[in-house]
Parts: C-alpha cells; structure tokens; sequence
C-alpha cells in the first residue's frame, strides 16, 4: 500500500532517469514492516516490552525453573520453625489500690510467616506457601485470564459490532441498544453479584470458577469492541474500495469479514492491548474480595488480600513482603500493555499521534 | 431540539427497563438471598420449620423462582419503582431509598473533593505537557500519570496505609470517626475535623488513581487544538506564546473537559465501592458491597439501578452539554 524512498535513492533516481537504476536505489518497507520501525523507534514503547516480556517469563519459565531445580509447586507447604517473643501487658488494680500492670513474656515457635531467606527468597505466607512461587503462578493465572478474556471479547465485539455497522437500519438498532444496555450496567456490583452466586453454588467444583469469571468478565467488557468495529465499518463501507468489492459480486459474509474488518484491526489490536490492563486489574480486585480464583490458588489479588486491614493489621504493618511485591506486579504489567498499547497506537496511524 | 431530546429520554427509558430486568434477573438467581442466611443457623436448631422459611420468602417475593414467578415479582418491583418505592432493605431494615439518602452524602463528599483536586493538579499539567510536546516534562509527566492508573485502588491504599498510618502514624487506619474519642453535643467543629482527618487518605487514593487520566485527555485535547489553522493565525499575528496557549487554545480545550465531567456523575454519586471498602467508610459503596456480599436483594437492586440510572443520565446530559457548549455540533 504504502512505499518509503530513502533520501539516497531521491537524489540517484534524478541523475539517472531512464536507466533502471531504481532496483537498486529504492527499498520498498511493507506497511508491516514501517509499523515496526515506527514502533520501536518509541522509548516507551521497547519499555513497554521489555516488561511484559519479563511478566511472562517470570510467571510462565519461572515455576518450570523452580520445578526443576528445587522440586516444588506453588502449593507445597514449608514448615520454618522459628521463635518468636511474644510479650502480652495487662492492668489490675492491686488489693492495696494502686495499679500494677502485668508482663507475660512467652516464646513460642512459629512454622509460618517466614522472614526472606537465601532459600525462600520472599518468605513464605501465612499458609507456609513460598511467596516467589506464587507470585508465579498467580501471574499465570491473571495473563492467562486477560488474554482469553480479550481474545473472546473480540471475537464478540467484531461478529456484532460488524454486523450492525454493515446492515444498519433494525439491525443496528437492536445490536447498539442491547449494546446501550450491557454499557449502562454497573461492572464492579454486577461482577460480585456473579461471583458471589458461583462461589455459592457448591455443585460448582472451585477449580472451574476460574472459567466463570472469564465468561463474565467477556460479558460485562464485549460492548468497547463492538462500539469500534461498527464505528470503523460506518465509515469504511462508503469508501470506494468498498463499491469495488460490491461490483465483484462477492457474498455480504466476505465483503463484511474479509474487506472490511481487516482494515479495522489496527485499532481493534490497539484497544485489545489496552483493554488487557483493565482486565487485570478487575481480575485481581475481584481475587482481593476473596471472589476471583479460590484458595488455595494464588491470584495476585488475593496475595495483597493477606494485608487487608480489616483482617488485622499485623500483615499489612510487619509483613510487606507478602503484600508488595504482588501490587508491584500488578503495575507493571498494567504500565507495561499500557505503553504497548500507545506505542501500537502511535506506530499504527502517525496521524493520531499525540 | 425538543424532538431530538424527548426522542433521547425515550431511548434513555428503555435503556434502564432493560438494564433493570437483567439486574434483577441476575441478582435472584443468587442462591443465598439473606433470609438463608438468616434462618440458618434457626433452621439447623429446629426452632423454625422450611414452612416457615418459605412463609418468609413469600412475604418479600422471593419465593418463587421460576421464570413466571421471577418475571411477576419483577413487575411488581417496577410499579413501585416508579412510584419512587425500592422496596425495604433487609439488612439496613429501613426503607433502600433512606439508606442511599443517608450514605451518599460521605460517597460525594469524598469523590467530589478528589475530583477538585483532579482538576486542579492534571489540567495545568496536561497543558504543560502539551506545550512541550516530546520534552523531558512531557515525558516525565506523562510516565508519572500513567504509573498512577495502573495502580489496584486496594493496593495503593494499603501501601499509603503502611505509610502514613501505621509507620508516621499521621492518619488514622479505619473508619469514619475516632472509636475512642467521645465529642460532646456542641463539638461540631471537633467532630468535622474528626472526620476530615479520617477522609485524607480515601481521597488521597482517588486523586492519584484519578490524574492520569484527566491528564492524558487534557493534553490529547490541547495538542488537537494547537495544531489548528487559528492557532497558527494567532502566532501570525505576533501574539505571545502565554496568550496563544492559555488564551485562545486552552477554551476550545474546555469543550470535551467540560462534556466529559457530566460522565463522571457515577462516580461522583455512586460511591468508589473498593476504596470505601478498604477503609471501612460507610459510603454508599461500602453499603452496597456488604449488601451484595449477605444478598440483601432489595438493595442489591436499587444500588443497580440507582447507578444505572446516574450512567444513562450522565450520557445524555453530555451529548446535550456538546450541542450547548460547542455550535459546531448538530443534531442528527
């Protein structure tokens, strides 16, 4: 489609006209090719990158790693002894009326909740689980669910959102208002009313609520996608390609899947990378409500769940090193489909650069 | 224009029935509604028969769950809904329109504070930004906003947590009020500043979580505007730079600001529902949560519908704010 002289070959092609010179003067770039230059000629974008790359390497090689060399899985259990002080006060008011307060010192041996260590690199939790393995293994899950959720909200978005902005008219109606509908639906609220009711239902086998949450977080997130595809396919349809695809006589089905919504996929893969953040983010607040993927499987959420104060603060204030570094992952991998994503948006359309 | 928006109010309408009918549909297929939970413990001991459960449900309507059944309680739902009636909440025990009058006032306090705040540290910044375009600031800025939305509302809270209450130890963990305090009946001043203190941090969590974006979109909107032909015909002109920026761009800058603030209206009266949850506010959004969590239906339902309701009526109020603040915008 589109072609890229460089400045060398601008000023050769002038000296000699007739001769053919330009097979060897100008280099032809596929539109492929420039989107990757584009790409990549953004700092943010490599750094973008480069953190996801490292989320997926970590959670994805990093148990296969952990397996091998040491032999354990994100639920084995580590008994630690360690002694603990532990120093209980009391006041009383003695028989002669003054007040006395009153030390119990006692040591006792903790098993869990251990302290970072050369073989526990974080520490274990307050089940004896190894923190860096989790940490793994939750990564897993909250990519592994973002990127099916995408994908399937997607394929919904480009099937409904393409068939409304192709035929218009009753069609449209109806997909944009059931549309109007999903979007108007409060998503936090809606989300707990469908997990609590799974996580409720005891026929359920708790290994298969992780599916469920994957089918409503697709439900509640299909409306973005749909909204862009009709919008992109509203005005590519009145476009002259368009009229010569009609004149070809080819069936409605092809011109709608095969001409126009490939040329809406650049910005389909640029929302799609972002929505990814969005995703996680649902994914590990509803893991942090105790609602997402059920212990004893690690999420994200429910790591950081561990310090939530209203469970007591003892976590939350000598413990960062069972909370932190979840939240830390958590924002990288947010920040990092976040600079993809513009990095994408950018190298896609220069024109919408900003 | 009349035609155009009792044409969007009736759309609006049908909208909110058909949200409304997934609401409920949805939140009585939950399994354990809160007379379950209630009963129990009664029921295991014997002191109440499933007749009597049963006699319970039937009293509120939720007995039946068959479609047919689920489709009449609905309808009675809705006629009294539009008579202003959201039924009783079981687990408030008062009427679900007081417990949304009573809570959301502490909800607005806190979002609309925060959203003040918003405005006044991401618009300056966002221009800034825009101006120098590709610049360190730009840069520098723009990383910052983006690194405060992909924060976890509960994770930025628990890390402010462990800094400011639990090792500086300036403000409070929890709540709304200091438990062990007693002001007495004239203190008004003492309690206010009771639970402003307690407030900080909540508010703190939403502003941060909240620049990012308002600052993206004044900088996306701002380097639109300066890129135009009357821009160009400004510094032609010999105009200053600060009154080309702040001046003639910065205005025009003002039309999605200004369309985009009547979209915050959920947010704004809906409460942050994870935020409150964590600090333990009572805010609407943190009723709302224990409401779903012990299936109190009844509030479940209106909680729903009052927020949808609140992101229907933002949409609209936005596209009419468009037409009134730009004459560019025509009706279609």
């Amino acid at each position: 489609m589109q072609t890229e002289y460089n400045e060398k070959s601008q000023s050769s092609t002038e000296i000699n006209d007739n001769q053919a010179a330009p097979k060897e003067t100008f280099k032809v770039i596929s539109p492929g090719r420039m989107v990757a230059k584009r790409f990549f000629k953004s700092k943010l974008s490599i750094a973008g990158l480069i953190m996801i790359v490292f989320v997926f390497l970590f959670s994805f090689a990093g148990p296969l790693i952990i397996n091998a060399t040491w032999g354990y899985k994100e639920l084995q259990v580590f008994r630690i002894e360690r002694i603990s002080d532990m120093v209980t006060t009391a006041d009383f008011v003695g028989p002669d009326g003054r007040t006395y307060t009153y030390f119990d010192k006692s040591k006792t041996i903790v098993h869990f909740k251990a302290p970072p260590s050369k073989e526990h690199w974080l520490g274990t939790d307050t089940s004896g689980f190894d923190i860096f393995t989790r940490l793994m293994y939750g990564g897993r899950i909250s990519l592994l669910i973002s990127f099916i959720v995408i994908f399937l909200e997607t394929i919904i978005g480009v099937i409904l959102g393409g068939l409304a902005g192709y035929f218009g008219k009753w069609v449209d109606q109806l997909i944009m208002r059931i549309v109007d509908i999903f979007a108007c639906l409060p998503g936090l609220p809606i989300l707990l009313i469908l997990s609590a009711t799974i996580s409720s239902i005891e026929a359920i086998p708790a290994e298969h609520r992780i599916y469920y949450l994957m089918a409503f977080l697709t439900l509640m997130g299909w409306t973005g996608a749909a909204r862009i595809i009709r919008g992109q396919i509203l005005m590519l349809r009145e476009q002259e390609f368009m009229m010569a695809a009609t004149t070809t006589g080819i069936k409605t089905i092809h011109k709608i899947f095969k001409h126009l919504v490939p040329n809406a996929i650049p910005q389909l893969i640029v929302s799609a990378t972002l929505g990814l953040g969005g995703i996680i983010i649902y994914e590990s607040t509803l893991s942090y409500l105790g609602l997402g993927v059920p212990f004893p499987r690690a999420a994200w959420g429910s790591m950081i769940a561990l310090a939530d104060p209203s469970k007591g603060q003892e976590i939350l204030a000598n413990y960062p090193n069972m909370w932190v570094p979840a939240g830390v992952l958590i924002v990288i991998t947010v920040l990092g489909f976040s600079f993809i994503g513009d990095g994408l948006r950018d190298a896609f359309d220069p024109r919408m650069k900003r | 224009m009349l035609n155009y928006i009792i044409k969007r109010l009736l759309l609006a309408l049908l909208i909110l029935i058909g949200a409304s009918i997934l609401i409920y549909m949805l939140s009585m297929l939950m399994p354990a509604d809160y007379i379950d939970n209630q009963t129990a413990a009664a029921l295991q001991s014997g002191s109440m028969t499933m007749e009597d459960v049963m006699r319970l449900k039937q009293l509120y309507g939720l007995a039946d769950k068959s479609f047919k059944g689920i489709m009449k309680s609905y309808f009675s739902w809705l006629l009294s809904a539009f008579s202003g009636d959201l039924g009783h909440s079981f687990l408030y025990s008062k009427p679900v329109t007081a417990v949304l009058a009573d809570y959301i006032w502490i909800s607005f306090t806190v979002a609309f504070i925060s959203y003040i705040l918003q405005i006044i540290i991401a618009i300056p910044m966002g221009i800034k930004a825009a101006v120098n375009q590709y610049g360190p600031y730009d840069y520098t800025v723009s990383v910052f906003a983006m690194i405060g939305t992909a924060f976890p509302s509960f994770f930025l809270s628990a890390l402010l947590m462990n800094v400011f209450s639990i090792r500086l130890g300036i403000f409070p963990l929890l709540g709304l009020t200091t438990a062990t305090k007693v002001f007495g009946p004239n203190e008004h001043f003492a309690i206010f500043l009771d639970k402003a203190w307690h407030l900080v941090l909540p508010i703190a969590v939403l502003t941060i979580l909240g620049i990012g974006g308002t600052m993206r979109f004044t900088r996306t909107n701002m380097l639109e505007v300066l890129n135009s032909d009357y821009i160009r015909t400004a510094r032609a002109k010999g105009l200053p730079e600060s009154t080309v920026v702040y001046k003639h761009a910065f205005r025009n800058t003002l039309i999605p600001l200004v369309t985009s603030l009547s979209g915050l209206l959920p947010s704004l009266f809906g409460g942050a529902m994870i935020t409150e949850t964590v600090f333990a506010i009572p805010g609407i959004g943190y009723m709302a949560y224990r409401a779903t969590i012990q299936g109190d239906i009844p509030f479940i339902m209106g909680y729903n519908m009052f927020l949808s309701i609140l992101t229907v009526s933002g949409m609209l109020i936005s596209d009419l704010m468009y037409m009134v603040v730009d004459p560019r915008v025509k009706l279609s």
